[in-house]
């Protein structure tokens, strides 16, 4: 590979009009901006993200789509909404997290933390099937579609998984059997 | 007697029955009738904001309906229940009949509850030496939750400190615990609940009084292993404030909700002199 060929894989491909895209769907003032980064400032989760909040929101800017799409910060964003509350131009940053990964779902590509996509998918299931969570249905689904059912088996710690619910069980914290609600056309109806 | 509708959340039904039976205990000494609405349904939580926009707003939508229909204020004693629906309530055409919506925590931090709070205790909590926490949801972001201090919440204090508890102040009420990371990236959620549990005791505080459902599972059933990862001993019992008012009341039934705990809070209550 020559130093060219390094450079051009390297470069970013820049959409111009997603910034616009991005403001029209949204709903969400990303030109607002103007980089005063205390959303990253306040941010609890930064020492897990790849890029920080405020650069999140540059690159949207930028039109630098393939690359946000690609980062781990809008998965490991927990909603806390302290960038939201704190911004001087009420960008709602945590809001632009959430539309990010709508959009990463929606284009169909790689998801870069696919276990947090799993679990919000089996969370939503859950809904659909009864209208409430069940919290052990959803850990046991979780499980199962996460693959770490098979990766707990494998290095023998499905115990201590097991030992927990056991334990939660034991106190009352958990429930064997699931509760309905009548509603459930209803709620179906939203979670088509 | 007060009557109001009450959405308690998937939770309370099962990871947080202790809250929920707490609750219901204390809101009875109170002379608050809670009125369960009928046939409510998941509000969506993080799930449904993180992947499914018309969902997160449409199914906290469903639960506004019907408390409408009830025509009373609603309580919520789940913060993140509680923000959803005020999502729901501020994306409602303005035709839609409105109730008021409550924070629990809030509730009960009025004035005139306060009051009845003080003339029910029996057995002030001297020796508690408590952090408030109140976690994110119940004041973030403000243009939803309507909350006036929301960077230094502060009912659970005044609820405390009407009980005889000494509230110890802190800077971390609303810092985030990771929430729902709990399952997919439980590794977040020890660093952000080990850095707590270090100002908390930094701060000389001996316990956690929570309001929130999440915070309290995330603070109370990994402590062990908090420990382990970081190498310390702390000793953080964990306990929802409807739990420290049902023990300052005397409840009979205080010993149960405790006994739904992982860090068992006997130690503590011996020490003070308080084990009910």
């Amino acid at each position: 590979m020559t130093a060219r060929d390094g450079h051009m894989e390297n470069a970013m491909r820049i959409e111009p009009t997603w910034l616009a895209t991005v403001e029209s769907e949204s709903g969400v003032k990303v030109s607002a901006c103007y980089q005063c980064k205390k959303c990253t400032v306040g941010c609890p989760l930064t020492f897990a993200m790849d890029i920080y909040p405020d650069q999140v929101i540059r690159m949207v800017q930028m039109g630098q789509r393939e690359r946000v799409l690609a980062c781990n910060t809008v998965w490991v964003c927990s909603g806390c909404e302290t960038c939201t509350t704190r911004c001087p131009n009420a960008v709602d940053v945590a809001g632009i997290m959430d539309y990010l990964k709508e959009t990463a779902i929606r284009s169909g590509m790689e998801i870069p933390q696919p276990k947090t996509y799993v679990f919000h998918k089996a969370f939503l299931n859950e809904i659909r099937r009864r209208g409430r969570v069940f919290e052990a249905g959803l850990v046991g689904t979780y499980l199962r579609e996460s693959g770490d059912l098979k990766a707990k088996l494998e290095d023998k710690t499905l115990g201590e998984e097991l030992a927990l619910g056991w334990a939660m069980f034991k106190k009352g914290r958990m429930r064997f059997f699931p509760k309905g609600i009548k509603g459930k056309t209803e709620i179906r109806e939203i979670l088509k | 007697m007060e009557k109001v509708s009450y959405y308690p959340g998937c939770s309370l039904e099962g990871t947080a029955r202790d809250y929920s039976e707490s609750i219901r205990a204390v809101c009875q000494e109170l002379g608050i009738g809670l009125d369960e609405l009928a046939d409510w349904s998941c509000c969506g939580a993080s799930s449904a904001h993180s992947i499914d926009h018309g969902a997160s707003i449409d199914l906290p939508r469903r639960n506004l309906v019907i408390a409408g229909r009830a025509g009373r204020d609603l309580v919520v004693p789940c913060p993140l229940c509680y923000n959803r629906l005020k999502v729901a309530e501020k994306d409602a055409a303005s035709g839609e009949r409105r109730v008021r919506i409550w924070d629990l925590a809030n509730y009960m931090g009025r004035e005139e509850v306060l009051h009845v709070i003080k003339g029910k205790v029996t057995k002030p909590l001297a020796g508690i030496r408590a952090v408030c926490y109140y976690g994110c949801m119940s004041s973030r972001p403000p243009k939803i939750t309507d909350a006036d201090d929301c960077e230094n919440p502060m009912s659970m204090d005044r609820i405390l400190a009407c009980l005889g508890a000494e509230v110890v102040p802190w800077s971390y009420k609303t810092d985030c615990c990771g929430a729902s990371h709990a399952i997919p990236r439980q590794d977040l959620v020890f660093e952000l609940v080990g850095r707590l549990y270090r100002r908390a005791v930094a701060a000389g505080a001996n316990c956690i009084a929570v309001s929130c459902q999440m915070c309290q599972a995330n603070l109370d059933m990994y402590q062990d292993k908090i420990n382990q990862a970081m190498r310390t001993d702390y000793y953080l019992p964990v306990l929802y404030f409807t739990e420290l008012m049902g023990l300052a009341m005397g409840h009979r039934d205080v010993r149960t909700w405790f006994s739904r705990h992982f860090v068992d809070p006997t130690a503590l209550l011996t020490q003070a002199g308080l084990v009910p």
